[in-house]
């Protein structure tokens, strides 16, 4: 089981990398989203796997699961959510101005508007 | 009296000067003058102490952990330097109040004055040696400010700029040598470390501690080769140069070298690097100084010249030259600061400090003349003037020195330098005040007011005083100040005019005559100077610093691309190599804790999330598609935690899954919806490398740590979570309870995720955003926004949702559950009404704010914790009780369930914020608005009606 858990842990940090280098942002975004899922069960697994145990106290129960790690990843999941709602707001406010989703800044070189006008009309207005 | 008023008297002071410039320039000087006095006085209220031979001590703690503490201390050195700051300060006050004009801001100048002159007496005073760093520095800015005073003057601000980065540069280098310093001796107290000179010249840092530490002190001495910053300063006002280059900021390193000299001088690396860098100074700017026209310029390199006699003394190390050395500063300061303000009268007068263009001064000006020759009569090493006293102390030491089997060496260079001494003085002398007079002059000089002149009769009559009665006058001062220099008994010698037919009195004689026939061959000597090729500073310097402008302009262009790309792939790239390093350095293998068997269906579910993920990776064009993998994924996530007994944590990612996904299709509406295929096949196999390293580590660092045992503090918690948090919900009880402020944290982020997500949306949308907004085609099969099936599906389930989620909520404390969870799920509902039925519907109903919503969590789970100092426990203590009611029997509250309903409600109204914005931007999107009545009429009114009551 460990020895699935840690693939699939691997499994979703890489592609999550790959994505987060994408350079478009919804790539990126979904990427966040692998590499939360991939960081959140990495730590959950650093409590170790335990099955039918949950920490919820009982007379009969044989044993818990590591609550800690729980409660930590509870936490990550809800801010990951705040994070990505963020993210994408920011990557679509920044579509609807810029006309691109390119991650790339394009910066305008001095000497000439030549880098500035290329993508979408972000050109300064004409006097 | 506490010592360390002295250095904070000027820098508190330092404000009045702006502000006192309204009433006239008199009583500004006044006020800054006063305050310096009042230093001084403080000072000298010490001296009587001191010299019986006392330490004056005071310390007060500033940062102990580092050793740096708030700690001044006066010995006979640091008295005789603040007394001369002080003093010296006081007649440079008094002399710029005339010399500056009515167009300059003297309030400005009084206020940099009064900065650097309490960042000098704080050097000389420190007794913690970071303390002095800081001091230091501060020299090193404030002198920056008072070189560019006239800012309007190109070479001020060059010349402010390159003493700024000479010093500035010397002063890393000493923070490194202290640093060090303080780690040999074991303390950043000087008193200590004054006392520990035998274990420091012993330690194996001694070399490289003691080059930092000269760096330090010769850059800021001028000494060669970093002389030529201190000639470039001369563009500041005539006050300032008496003043940075006479008592004060160039004497700094020679403060330092005098005040470490017990423990680092002696050594052989210390007379073979600080005795010829001495010489040589002295040499080569006596050299240059006789072939400098301007006045200041002149005066400027000879500063610089004898800056390096005074050096050379100290690096002899013996205890007769360190006399020498206190008595040559002592005289310098004198007539140096008296021939900068001179040779401002005569600029101030003739409207010229060009020798060329001047002469015949004598008969026009006859008390500033008169001052003038006298203090260059002494700087030249006249008889009767105090200059003649310590050159002969200098030419004595000189003669008995042997420098690496040559004994000929320093007597020889040093009567070179005294006999260019001799002939840069009368050039000065000669040249500006006999010969003919002349009419050229712009207006017709004549003395200045006594204010002016005033100052440099003060430090002339001291000139001749010491020059006539060395003993009397000096010798008190030489003698304490030596004392605490050498830090041992004091030899014997004794200060007088005669001293018999000395060696020294010969080579001083024989260098004054010679000194005197270069002057008269001046024209010639001038002529063969101009043949030959001379190097200027200046030029290498500002090359130096073009070439690193240069190469830095060149590494920020090619690192800063601006490709965000190209930047996280080289962080993520360093990251995995580090990483890799770590764990290949560790125990990596995989441990000995038994393993949990496979099952089935955990592998079918592996498959899914790999066979998903790698789909992701490869079909992440079409976004839709890639979404709905990713939403596979998310899935078996939660599975994940519940097959290994976290409930809650599968509650939690099912839910926020399906919000995340929500969120991400109504993003999805208004982006592209494929992303194109872009960039070279190497860069994207790059990405993949790096990416695969990172899941193979990730992977296998999991593995290693999951098959080993490992000891946890969660035992503390199960125990205490039903007796101390009144919980079964042990995840609960932590979140709500002993990590309850975590939490509170937590909502707070999230409340201001959500609000910044409003901002910035809520902001109008430009021309151009807006049109791209109204250009957005929806597809075809969404023409129909509102599916019928969808709005009733979604209106019936709403009260069953919202039972749904406060159920969850109240069994949060106990079971599988709580504020998080069930915030998700009522905020899910509400945001399927605005899905199904529009923005435009949906935000009519709404009754409550969003905004308002967050904030009412915040305030609740705030107030739950205020709550616990009531009874004065810690904040966000909780507490619980049993209570019954008839029917309903016996139940539980706890002020974790109040923290929990706060978090609820945060939870509810970030997200329904979140998404509500999104959803009311695509309406915006949309091309013909929906009118929020035609569902309601057809559809059944019952449904409405419910939702209402």
């Amino acid at each position: 089981m460990e020895l699935l858990v840690s693939s699939a842990t691997g499994v979703m940090t890489a592609v999550g990398i790959y994505l987060l280098l994408s350079a478009r942002t919804f790539p990126v975004i979904l990427g966040l989203t692998f590499l939360s899922y991939a960081v959140n069960v990495f730590l959950f697994s650093m409590g170790r796997l335990t099955i039918n145990q949950p920490p919820i106290i009982g007379a009969t129960t044989a044993g818990y699961s590591d609550p800690l790690p729980q409660a930590l990843v509870l936490t990550a999941i809800v801010i990951s959510f705040g994070m990505t709602a963020l993210i994408v707001v920011l990557a679509l406010r920044g579509f609807l101005e810029a006309g691109t989703d390119e991650v790339d800044l394009a910066i305008p070189r001095e000497g000439g508007p030549a880098d500035a006008g290329t993508k979408g009309d972000m050109a300064r207005p004409q006097p | 009296m506490s010592l360390w008023l002295i250095p904070l008297i000027p820098f508190f002071a330092a404000v009045l000067p702006p502000l006192t410039i309204r009433s006239g320039r008199n009583v500004c000087a006044t006020v800054t003058a006063l305050a310096t006095l009042l230093a001084l006085a403080l000072l000298l209220s010490h001296a009587p102490a001191v010299y019986r031979g006392e330490i004056v001590q005071t310390r007060l703690d500033w940062l102990p952990q580092i050793g740096l503490s708030f700690s001044f201390f006066i010995d006979g050195l640091g008295l005789f330097f603040a007394t001369m700051i002080l003093g010296i300060g006081l007649l440079v006050i008094v002399y710029a109040r005339f010399y500056l004009s009515r167009n300059d801001p003297i309030g400005r100048f009084y206020a940099y004055l009064l900065l650097f002159q309490g960042a000098m007496v704080g050097v000389v005073l420190s007794d913690n040696i970071l303390l002095l760093l800081v001091f230091w520095e501060l020299t090193s800015l404030t002198s920056f400010l008072l070189i560019g005073y006239w800012r309007h003057l190109p070479e001020a601000r060059q010349g402010a700029r390159m003493a700024l980065v000479v010093t500035g540069g010397g002063g890393l280098l000493l923070i490194a040598g202290m640093l060090l310093l303080g780690h040999i001796a074991g303390s950043y107290e000087l008193s200590e470390i004054l006392k520990r000179g035998e274990l420091i010249k012993a330690s194996p840092l001694y070399l490289p501690m003691l080059l930092l530490v000269l760096g330090g002190a010769f850059t800021k001495s001028a000494q060669f080769p970093f002389h030529f910053w201190l000639p470039h300063a001369m563009a500041a006002p005539t006050p300032v140069s008496a003043y940075l280059h006479s008592a004060t900021m160039v004497k700094a390193g020679i403060f330092l070298l005098a005040r470490l000299w017990p423990v680092l001088a002696g050594t052989d690396a210390w007379f073979l690097i600080v005795a010829p860098v001495g010489l040589v100074t002295m040499l080569v700017a006596a050299w240059i100084a006789i072939f400098k026209d301007d006045l200041k310029g002149l005066l400027a390199f000879s500063t610089v010249s004898h800056l390096g006699l005074m050096t050379m003394l100290l690096g002899f190390g013996t205890p007769m030259a360190a006399v020498a050395a206190v008595f040559h500063i002592l005289n310098h300061a004198t007539f140096k600061a008296a021939l900068f303000m001179g040779a401002g009268i005569i600029d101030h007068e003739t409207g010229t400090r060009d020798i060329r263009r001047l002469g015949g001064l004598l008969t026009l000006m006859p008390i500033t003349a008169t001052l003038v020759l006298i203090a260059s009569a002494s700087m030249a090493g006249i008889p009767l003037f105090n200059g003649f006293l310590s050159k002969e102390m200098m030419l004595e030491e000189a003669l008995k020195t042997s420098y690496a089997g040559m004994p000929w060496l320093f007597p020889v260079m040093a009567g070179l330098a005294t006999l260019f001494s001799v002939a840069y003085s009368a050039r000065l002398a000669v040249r500006v005040f006999f010969g003919p007079k002349r009419h050229d002059y712009p207006s017709h000089p004549h003395d200045p007011p006594v204010g002016m002149w005033g100052p440099v009769a003060v430090l002339v009559v001291l000139v001749v005083a010491i020059g006539l009665l060395p003993a009397l006058i000096a010798g008190p001062i030489v003698a304490h100040t030596a004392l605490a220099v050498i830090g041992g008994p004091l030899p014997s010698y004794y200060l007088s005019i005669w001293h018999g037919v000395t060696p020294a009195l010969l080579t001083s004689m024989g260098a004054t005559v010679a000194g005197a026939a270069l002057f008269l061959a001046y024209q010639t000597i001038n002529r063969i100077r101009l043949g030959l090729p001379r190097p200027d500073a200046k030029t290498l310097f500002d090359r130096v610093i073009a070439g690193t402008v240069a190469g830095a302009d060149w590494a920020i262009a090619r690192s800063h691309t601006g490709s965000l790309q190209l930047y996280f792939a080289i962080i993520l790239g360093a990251v995995v190599v580090l990483a890799a390093g770590g764990f290949w350095s560790a125990s990596h293998g995989a441990g000995t804790r038994a393993t949990l068997p496979m099952s089935l269906p955990a592998g079918i579910a592996w498959f899914a999330l790999v066979a998903a993920s790698v789909a992701a990776a490869l079909r992440h064009h079409d976004r839709v598609f890639a979404l709905v993998l990713t939403s596979i994924v998310g899935l078996v996530v939660s599975l994940l935690f519940l097959q290994f007994s976290a409930p809650d944590l599968a509650l939690t990612q099912i839910s926020v899954d399906v919000v995340t996904t929500v969120l991400l299709l109504l993003a999805l509406n208004l982006l592209p919806k494929t992303t194109p295929r872009e960039g070279s096949p190497l860069l994207r196999s790059r990405d993949a490398g790096i990416a695969a390293v990172a899941g193979l580590g990730v992977a296998g660092l999991a593995y290693a740590v999951m098959t080993r045992g490992f000891e946890t503090i969660s035992a503390y918690h199960l125990e205490q979570s039903k007796p101390g948090g009144g919980g079964t919900n042990v995840v609960n009880v932590i979140l709500v309870d002993f990590r309850g402020f975590d939490t509170f944290g937590e909502i707070i982020v999230l409340g201001i995720a959500a609000l910044a997500i409003f901002a910035l949306l809520d902001h109008p949308f430009g021309r151009a955003s807006a049109r791209r907004l109204a250009s957005i085609r929806f597809a075809e099969e969404a023409r129909d926004a509102h599916p019928m099936m969808l709005v009733v599906a979604t209106r019936a389930l709403l009260p069953l949702a919202l039972t749904v989620g406060v159920y969850i909520l109240l069994r949060g404390h106990n079971l599988p559950g709580g504020g998080f969870i069930a915030g998700l799920v009522v905020a899910m509902a509400l945001i399927m009404q605005y899905m199904a039925s529009g923005y435009v519907w949906a935000n009519a109903r709404a009754r409550i704010d969003s905004q308002a919503m967050i904030g009412a969590g915040i305030v609740i789970a705030g107030l739950t914790g205020i709550g616990s100092w009531v009874f004065g426990r810690p904040f966000l203590t909780s507490s619980f009780g049993y209570f019954s009611l008839p029917l309903v029997g016996q139940f539980e509250l706890a002020t974790a369930m109040a923290f929990d309903l706060g978090v609820f409600l945060a939870v509810v109204g970030a997200v329904l914020l979140s998404l509500s914005q999104i959803s009311r931007v695509q309406q915006r999107a949309e091309r013909s608005p929906v009118t929020d009545n035609p569902m309601d009429i057809v559809l059944a009114p019952e449904t409405a009606m419910a939702k209402e009551s």
